[in-house]
């Protein structure tokens, strides 16, 4: 059998294209100098000198910026905890329903949570008086809630590969446990944690529905400005919105690849001088 | 000494405590206890008051009606077939699309594995609001897109079929499609990461035995990747068919799926009970096949 059928490379193109065609037009009919957005009327950069001098969008963009800033540091914290957790300690009380939780964020869909959510902070707020009113805090509370479990899931993979001897064996020479966890296995799995904090950070950058829910009066993010800005139609300003955002996370996911190929292959080649140096 | 004893206990126990205590009691906090909340809002009964609910009075303290509308009132019931049969189609057509995709994958040399694998993650991590508006715009009536279908439409059927300009927003069509482009990189790295497992010496085995490529493909590989089907299955069909944003910006309003339609009982009706119904009804539906999913997953650990 041919290993390189000509079928499979045809649907890999076709599907590639499947996959850019729309992104590629977007960014396109972005430089449109028409008002109408799909019809070609020659070329201009106005959509994205209205978009700089458009202060809402630029008043989202940075309440978006610090929502995921926070989320997705404290989901860090908490995800990677739970990681380590389900890891490492394979019997406490309660555990079926802990890894239970940590699960049902990642299937729950999204609506459900959304609504969830909202109904608790409006009980909440009626029994406790707190949090007032809906906004930066309350989005911020649910996204670490529905992220902090992708933090947990990476943080899990990783330490279920790493190597327990090492931890062992600084135990065995007396190292405290916190101490171990802070001079090994948090330097062992860093590469996780920070995926999962880049992962928390995109989602909560990016997730429109729970924070449709969770938002209240005067806390418009990013997400939720397009969102009401394109239940109307398309427009031209949001196809250079939708480009300059593409654009930098697509230089950003290409950067992070190419830093990570690098430090794996360097990994690599470190594990190889330190094998032939046994020897 | 109080330090000393602390620190003692700290170390023996309080750093496991504090390291499972916090992510649990964070998630009974905001995950669960809102879960409950809606579980009981969805068995009270809707009142003019804020908020919008209350047990007993009049009605039975338990009010099971909500449920009852779900399954009876042909709205609910026509929006959760809706829900499953646009996610099923959607599924399925991202596994027809991406099972090939996968293994042609696993097919090129290293370097353009990397980029190829890199391509089908890059939009994962960009806007899903925005790949859903890129459709938008395609599928709109004076795009080019639609203007190229509309001349081969009109090319190939007789002049009396011939259209201005083929109708795709706000329609099922519309809601698959786009569900099938938004959640495709779902289905192509579990299947890539499960047909990349096998072992390429299975495949010659068979050629030498006298096997013919299909029936390599039916009797080796496709029986092999089974896991991978299911992960990816679930992984697209879960989040589509309780999609909000999907069918609001380019489907049907007239055939409402069901994350719509909670949203609009909460929003538009204020009837959180039966927001709340709709809502558990849906999780209970998705439980099912994650619990099958989780089943065969135990299943394939257990044999390696």
């Amino acid at each position: 059998m041919k290993r390189r059928s000509t079928f499979l490379m045809t649907v890999l193109g076709f599907g590639f294209a499947f996959l850019y065609i729309p992104i590629l037009s977007m960014i396109v009919f972005s430089f449109n100098s028409s008002r109408l957005a799909t019809v070609w009327g020659g070329f201009s950069t106005k959509w994205y000198a209205s978009l700089f001098s458009n202060q809402k969008v630029i008043d989202a963009l940075l309440l978006s910026l610090k929502i995921a800033l926070v989320s997705s540091t404290i989901a860090t914290i908490l995800g990677t905890m739970a990681g380590i957790a389900l890891a490492r300690f394979t019997k406490f009380r309660g555990r079926v329903v802990f890894s239970g939780l940590v699960t049902a964020p990642l299937i729950m869909p999204e609506v459900i949570t959304g609504i969830s959510s909202l109904i608790f902070f409006i009980m909440l707020a009626d029994w406790v008086g707190w949090p007032g009113a809906r906004g930066f805090t309350t989005i911020t509370l649910a996204h670490i809630t529905f992220s902090m479990v992708f933090v947990s899931t990476i943080v899990n993979a990783r330490m279920v590969q790493s190597d327990r001897a090492i931890e062992e064996a600084a135990m065995d020479l007396g190292s405290k446990p916190w101490q171990v966890l802070f001079d090994i296995t948090l330097p062992v799995i860093s590469p996780a944690i920070l995926s999962g904090w880049l992962l928390a950070f995109t989602i909560s950058l990016d997730d429109v529905v729970i924070t449709s829910f969770t938002t209240g009066p005067g806390s418009t993010t990013l997400p939720l400005l397009i969102w009401s800005k394109v239940k109307l139609g398309v427009t031209p300003d949001i196809n250079a919105l939708a480009t300059l955002m593409v654009l930098t996370v697509g230089a950003g996911v290409v950067a992070a690849g190419v830093i990570m190929f690098r430090a794996e292959r360097r990994r690599l080649a470190d594990e190889r001088l330190a094998y032939r140096n046994n020897d | 000494m109080s330090a000393g004893r602390f620190s003692r206990w700290f170390d023996r126990k309080g750093w496991a405590g504090l390291i499972i205590g916090a992510p649990y009691v964070w998630l009974l906090v905001f995950f669960f206890l809102p879960f409950l909340i809606v579980l009981s809002i969805s068995l009270s009964t809707n009142t003019p008051t804020a908020p919008p609910f209350s047990f007993g009075g009049e009605h039975p303290v338990i009010n099971p009606s909500a449920y009852v509308r779900i399954l009876t009132d042909s709205l609910y019931v026509r929006a959760f077939l809706t829900s499953l049969f646009n996610a099923g189609v959607a599924a399925l057509l991202c596994l027809l699309v991406g099972y090939p995709m996968a293994l042609g994958l696993t097919r090129v040399s290293t370097t353009w594995r990397n980029v190829f694998l890199m391509l089908v993650i890059l939009p994962f991590w960009t806007s899903f609001l925005l790949r859903v508006y890129a459709w938008m715009g395609l599928m709109g009536k004076n795009s080019w897109f639609n203007g190229l279908l509309t001349d081969a439409w009109n090319i190939l059927v007789p002049m009396d079929w011939a259209v201005k300009s083929v109708p795709m927003m706000h329609s099922n069509f519309a809601v698959v499609l786009v569900m099938v482009y938004t959640y495709l990189p779902f289905m192509i790295l579990p299947l890539y990461a499960s047909l990349e497992r096998l072992d390429p010496v299975l495949d010659e085995a068979a050629m030498d035995l006298g096997s013919r490529p299909a029936q390599v493909f039916r009797d080796v590989t496709l029986p092999q990747s089974v896991p991978g089907i299911i992960a990816g299955g679930m992984l697209v069909f879960i989040p589509a068919a309780g999609e909000l944003v999907i069918p609001t910006l380019v489907g049907n309003a007239s055939q409402p799926m069901i994350g719509r339609l909670i949203s609009d009982e909460f929003g538009q009706a204020r009837d959180w009970p039966m927001a709340s119904a709709i809502a558990v009804a849906l999780l209970v539906l998705m439980v099912v096949p994650t619990m099958l999913y989780s089943h065969f997953q135990a299943k394939a650990e257990g044999s390696k």
